[in-house]
């Protein structure tokens, strides 16, 4: 036996244009929690599909117990042991969350012919009763919020008795009480001998699971430290390859006249945002805050037109304003950066340069019909350049730039509609850390220019650095606005558990 | 890690060839009749091809503004078909003896033209309210509409052939410029139409707002572009399309039946799809389509030259039609 469970040496794997994996080592120890860490585009997920047999390495080679094999697509990895959690979810909304959790390897009765619904319904029971989790197996996946469905997604890859669970950021949408769940199971899970890889950006979490951290940078492989030998800071570090002294940019906006007034805002249905009362601003920074749940996404594509209200007014400059459709929204000056930037943002077949061009072409005419390519190329590489967007060249499909590349793309694009409000929905979701202080300073600067921001974020610290006051929702209200000394994590957690009783 | 240049080379041609593959072969087959049975490339069998692919062109380019934003348009066939009819009821000669408008004089090409097109474009403003406004999804909203259009065409006709028709009219179809062969009035309509496609979808806005409702519909919302609108203009401008290829079928054929058009949608699609149009959305140029379109053409041609029954040919563009399907497909999943 040898002293490593899984072994991946020399790795290497290349996409057109792009080397994502150069040569890259894990190792992986039985019983333990093993933290993959790295920017966006580190090549951290691309490794994980190539050892769950979803991508095919060009070179490397896996050892699992000592003995080389190969996988060729995830049934096998599944059969032999190998489960894996993925960043993006893969529900079936519509099928019960038995069959989710058992799909493709239902269990069957008379030889295999009909799927034993009445086990699977049990042993579901029992799976989910064991983890903790209390869920109707005969519920339809789609009832449950992401984040239940993600918990789901746990048990499924728990319930295949693996022996390596591979864990793709799976507190990306969970609340802290789930959270603790998930602990929970994974600490189970390294008790009975399993090993889980572990990839997040989140350094806390990191610090208070893992075992021993592998660092990836650029597709090579840095290095694997004991986690009990990093701090926060070293890991950066590592993770950036140069230190970060300021985490967030030094502001000096001013926060002018008011622009926007918004006033007893209420969605056609009942559990959603309601009485929400707000102003924004010239120059301001408004951080929106909540837990998962309080509607704060809604309220915004509320505003922007996406949804429907039943009662309510916007006033932008001091007149009262009728936005029906986010054209409405977007005439008036106001732009949204969505907050799933793969459903609602980029297009991802279609080029850097008509991503930033497609929402402000009928500025760029020329004889009133036809587009002036000459200008909007200007613009596309003046946005690249100003926004420093890494790309190999304006023609690159957005889908293949990292995320926050993509998201600079986004916000180029709403830029070039010289935009006076810029609702920005979890602006640094799923983006590493060097990118994330590239977007901070963006927004600064917009700050400064006296665009007015709103900007909606899970992350406290993230929000009251850059934030001038914070709205807190709760519920779908807003319950309570904090800013200067009050602008500290208790006071803004008080605000946002002020359920109604 | 080194990457060897040569293996890479070797597999992008072996990509490029895969990639191409439906149109290689079909080349190559078009070629291997052209050794085996010299007189094939005569005149007559290119100007044949040239107005044939023109006909289809103009129908694929209709169809190709559907398929780019996932759409597809059925009716399409349906509606060349009227088109046909009514054209042919309006262009009957004077001496004709079964007119269907027997005290009806002459009236200028231009006005039956303008007219036939503004009904189809009726046609395709339904098809685009009932896909935008209603969500019905286009493959069910445009079956209908076929089959709407056919009956229509049944009860506008009695099922009666309309034949007799005015030289000046057949003349758009049959004559060409200088009297050269190789350039046929509707080659030289189809290339300039193809031009103004190119130009709408290249160098609009609304090209643009295609192509982006193709790759994500939701953002395309979001991104403040009026995709109800777009989409109308989209279907409303297929069915201009369609009614242009009518005026010209009527002209081609002399003569004009219900029969007319069937299944022409589905030839415009073939067309499209082995011309790079992707059935995933988004992705589509027209030089691709003509390509397509031609390249299907000209296998029909050499097919029906070497004298393969043309009950045959059918089994063999349906077999044409799915391969290209699946290498289409194949170029989005192996990308991973």
């Amino acid at each position: 036996m040898s002293e490593y469970l899984l072994e991946m040496k020399g790795i290497s794997k290349s996409f057109p244009g792009v080397q994502a994996l150069d040569d890259v080592s894990l190792k992986l120890r039985a019983g333990t929690v093993h933290a993959l860490m790295g920017e966006n585009g580190a090549g951290k997920s691309t490794l994980m599909k190539c050892l769950f047999g979803v991508y095919k390495m060009d070179a490397g080679e896996v050892l699992y117990e000592g003995q080389p094999i190969h996988i060729a697509n995830p049934f096998e990895a599944l059969q032999k042991g190998i489960a894996m959690v993925h960043q993006e979810l893969q529900p079936i909304p519509e099928r019960s969350i038995a069959e989710n959790i058992y799909c493709g390897r239902y269990p069957t009765k008379l030889g295999g012919i009909i799927v034993d619904h009445a086990r699977m319904y049990q042993d579901t029971e029992a799976l989910l009763r064991g983890l903790g989790l209390d869920f109707d197996p005969r519920a339809k996946l789609g009832a449950l919020s992401v984040s239940q469905m993600q918990l789901v997604e746990i048990a499924k890859a728990v319930s295949a008795n693996a022996k390596i669970v591979i864990m793709d950021e799976p507190t990306s949408s969970l609340t802290q009480n789930e959270v603790d769940v998930l602990f929970r199971i994974i600490n189970n899970l390294r008790n009975q001998g399993c090993a889980i890889i572990y990839i997040s950006h989140k350094m806390d979490e990191i610090l208070r699971i893992s075992n021993e951290v592998t660092i990836m940078r650029d597709g090579k492989y840095i290095g694997t430290w004991p986690a009990g030998e990093l701090t926060n800071d070293l890991i950066i570090t590592r993770m950036v390859g140069r230190e970060i002294t300021n985490l967030y940019p030094k502001k000096e906006n001013v926060p002018g006249e008011v622009v926007l007034r918004v006033e007893h805002y209420t969605s056609i249905h009942s559990k959603s945002f309601r009485d929400v009362n707000f102003e924004l601003r010239k120059g301001e920074i408004l951080g929106v805050s909540g837990l998962v749940g309080a509607q704060r996404t809604e309220l915004m594509e509320g505003i922007f037109g996406l949804r429907a209200i039943t009662a309510g007014s916007v006033e932008y400059l001091g007149r009262p304003i009728r936005i029906i459709r986010p054209k409405d929204a977007i005439n008036q000056g106001i732009a949204l950066l969505t907050e799933d930037r793969r459903a609602t943002g980029i297009f991802g077949v279609l080029s850097v340069s008509d991503n930033v061009s497609v929402a402000s072409l009928s500025q760029y005419l020329k004889y009133h019909i036809m587009l002036d390519d000459k200008r909007i190329s200007k613009l596309v590489r003046d946005n690249i350049d100003k926004l420093s967007i890494k790309t190999p060249s304006e023609k690159t499909p957005i889908k293949s730039l990292s995320g926050g590349n993509q998201q600079k793309v986004i916000i180029s694009r709403w830029l070039a509609n010289d935009p006076d409000v810029l609702i920005m929905d979890e602006p640094t979701r799923g983006i590493d850390v060097g990118a994330k202080y590239e977007i901070y300073c963006i927004i600064a600067d917009l700050a400064k220019q006296g665009k007015s921001i709103i900007m909606i974020s899970s992350e406290m610290p993230e929000l009251i650095g850059m934030a001038d006051r914070i709205m807190v929702m709760c519920d779908g209200r807003a319950t309570g606005f904090v800013e200067g000394e009050d602008m500290n994590q208790e006071k803004i957690m008080e605000l946002a558990t002020r359920f109604e009783s | 890690m080194q990457i060897d240049n040569n293996k890479l080379s070797g597999r992008r041609t072996g990509e490029f060839l895969l990639n191409n593959a439906v149109i290689i072969m079909m080349l190559v087959a078009a070629a291997a009749v052209s050794i085996m049975r010299p007189n094939f490339i005569s005149q007559y069998n290119i100007k044949n091809l040239i107005s044939n692919t023109s006909a289809r062109f103009i129908i694929a380019l209709g169809v190709s503004g559907c398929l780019i934003t996932k759409g597809t348009d059925l009716s399409a066939g349906r509606l060349v078909g009227l088109a046909a009819c009514l054209s042919a009821t309006f262009m009957q000669r004077l001496d004709y003896t079964s007119k269907v408008y027997p005290d009806m004089g002459e009236p200028p090409i231009i006005w039956v033209f303008l007219g036939v097109v503004a009904v189809c474009m009726v046609f395709g403003l339904l098809n685009g309210l009932v896909v935008s406004k209603l969500n019905v999804p286009p493959f069910i909203a445009t079956l209908g509409m076929q089959t709407i259009v056919y009956g229509i065409c049944l009860v506008y006709t009695g099922a009666q052939p309309i034949g007799g028709l005015r030289k000046d009219y057949t003349n758009i179809s049959s004559g060409s410029l200088f009297g050269f062969q190789f350039l046929p009035y509707l080659g030289i309509i189809a290339l300039l139409l193809g031009l103004i496609m190119w130009f709408v979808y290249n160098k609009t806005p609304h090209g643009k707002h295609m192509y982006a409702i193709g790759g994500n519909e939701n953002s395309a919302e979001v991104a403040g572009i009026n995709t109800t609108a777009t989409k109308i203009i989209i279907y409303t401008t297929a069915a201009c399309l369609y009614g242009i290829a009518g005026f010209l079928y009527g002209a081609k054929s002399g003569g004009a039946s219900v029969n007319l058009g069937m299944g022409y949608e589905l030839e415009a699609i073939a067309g499209c799809t082995i011309g790079g149009v992707s059935t995933n959305g988004g992705v589509g140029r027209i030089s691709g389509m003509l390509v397509g379109v031609l390249v299907f053409e000209l296998l029909k041609i050499a097919m029906q030259f070497m004298g393969v029954p043309s009950d045959y040919t059918y089994i063999v563009q349906g077999l044409v039609i799915i391969m290209a399907v699946s290498l289409d497909i194949r170029k989005y999943v192996a990308k991973k």
